[in-house]
This record gives structure tokens, C-alpha cells and sequence, in this order.
């Protein structure tokens, strides 16, 4: 399991193959977010977003099979289309695969400790979090997923 | 007793520090209580720290609600919801 919190962007290949070594892994499936239209700042809070991140890869890995995982989150000043986020798991079959790759992403988005700043012509300003996020997340507990 | 505070993203620029070493009355205690304490400061503290202000708050790096203890050392940290991915 590979946690990262990097300012470098990262090579989606090198990050699937690395989680794709050991023969009894039969799918990997993984999401990358871009920056969509208007350029950022992403702001986190070091050690407590690592440990966060963990902590959602750990109850991923209770509830699905889970043979390796990978999720890296970017911060600093990011330009549209520049990748923010990865996250990759492997294991011996797709629905594994696929569930744990989504619940990770609707965790982090509600728990990991980062905010965006978007700058655009106007000045600049920090996105307000979305009901839509907190209830992706929220479906996940009611046992709808 | 003395605690540390961390504050991120709007929290940070609008109190304009990041962080902060807080002698506490002995009279706070909980998250709940240093949040009430920090509002009476007045000015920009009030505007923060509004009740319908949805603000986080997480206790040497783990998320917490309002009822939550907080002992000499501890490391506080106040921030809006997250909004990463």
C-alpha cells in the first residue's frame, strides 16, 4: 500500500504496473482527477491528510479483497489539466477492484484535509464543499453500494 | 493549560496566522468550548467562529465533534470542509 502527498505529478503506467507484480492479481482498476478549466491552488494539512488517507484505504481493504493499493494527491499550484489525484487498486477480480476504487475516491473526497483555491479573472477563491460529495460518501454507510 | 493551534485554508487567511500557541482558562476543555473561547475575541474571530459557520475541527490530526476533550499539548486544528479529489 503506497500513500503519497506530492507537489511532482505522477505517471499512471509506472503506478499500475508497480501494483500489478504479483502473479494472483487479476485487475487493476484506477481514476486520475484533472484540473478542470481553472487553474488552483490546493492546500492540505501535512501528516493529517496522510493518515487520513490511510485510514480509508484500511476500511477499503476490510470490505473488499484489496492485494495493493496506491493513492497520491497533489498540492501547490496546479494549471487545467494537470492531474490531482490518483487512486489504484489491485486485486484478483474487477468488482473488488472497481468498489474499492470508488469508495476510496468518495472517502477522500470528504475526509482527507484538502481545499481548493480557484483563481480565476475576478481574484480568487476557495470552492465551498458540495452536499453532492457528502452524500456519495453517506451511500456507502447506508449499505446502498 | 497550552495548546496549539493550526488554522487552514480561508480560516488561515482570514485570522491571518496559521498557527498559534494558546494559554486556556481552565474553564475550556472541550472542542466546543476553545471554539466559543476563540469567538469572543471579537473582530474577525466572531466572523470565523458564527455559529452557522460550518467549521472542522480535527485533535492531534483526528477529525473531532464539539464534545471532544482537548489536554495540555494538544495540537488543534480548525479548518472549513474539506474540498480535495
Amino acid at each position: 500500500m503506497k500513500v503519497a502527498v506530492q507537489r511532482e505529478d505522477f505517471d499512471l503506467g509506472a503506478e499500475v504496473r508497480a501494483i500489478s507484480r504479483d502473479a494472483k492479481v487479476g485487475a487493476v482498476a484506477s481514476f486520475v482527477g484533472l484540473v478542470r478549466e481553472v487553474r488552483m491552488t490546493l492546500e492540505h494539512y501535512p501528516g493529517m491528510t496522510e493518515r487520513e488517507i490511510g485510514k480509508i484505504v484500511d476500511e477499503a481493504a476490510k470490505r473488499w479483497q484489496v492485494m495493493d493499493c496506491t493513492v497520491i494527491h497533489r498540492y501547490g499550484e496546479l494549471a487545467p489539466n494537470e492531474q490531482i489525484v490518483l487512486v489504484a487498486v489491485a486485486s484478483a477480480h474487477r468488482g473488488d477492484a472497481f468498489a474499492a476504487c470508488e469508495f476510496i475516491m468518495d472517502y477522500l473526497k470528504t475526509r482527507a484535509p484538502f481545499w481548493k483555491k480557484e483563481h480565476r479573472a475576478g481574484g480568487a477563491t476557495w470552492v465551498e464543499s458540495r452536499a453532492a460529495d457528502d452524500e456519495a460518501a453517506e451511500r456507502w454507510k447506508r449499505g446502498e453500494r | 493549560m497550552k495548546v496549539k493551534l493550526l488554522f487552514f485554508a480561508a480560516l488561515r487567511e482570514q485570522l491571518g496566522r496559521p498557527t498559534e500557541e494558546v494559554e486556556l482558562p481552565a474553564s475550556v476543555t472541550t472542542v466546543g468550548a476553545l471554539r466559543d473561547h476563540l469567538r469572543a475575541r471579537g473582530g474577525e474571530w466572531e466572523r470565523v467562529f458564527a455559529p452557522n459557520r460550518p467549521v472542522r475541527a480535527a485533535v492531534n490530526q483526528d477529525m473531532m465533534q464539539a464534545e471532544a476533550r482537548i489536554k495540555a499539548g494538544d495540537e488543534v486544528a480548525f479548518f472549513p470542509p474539506v474540498t480535495g479529489g
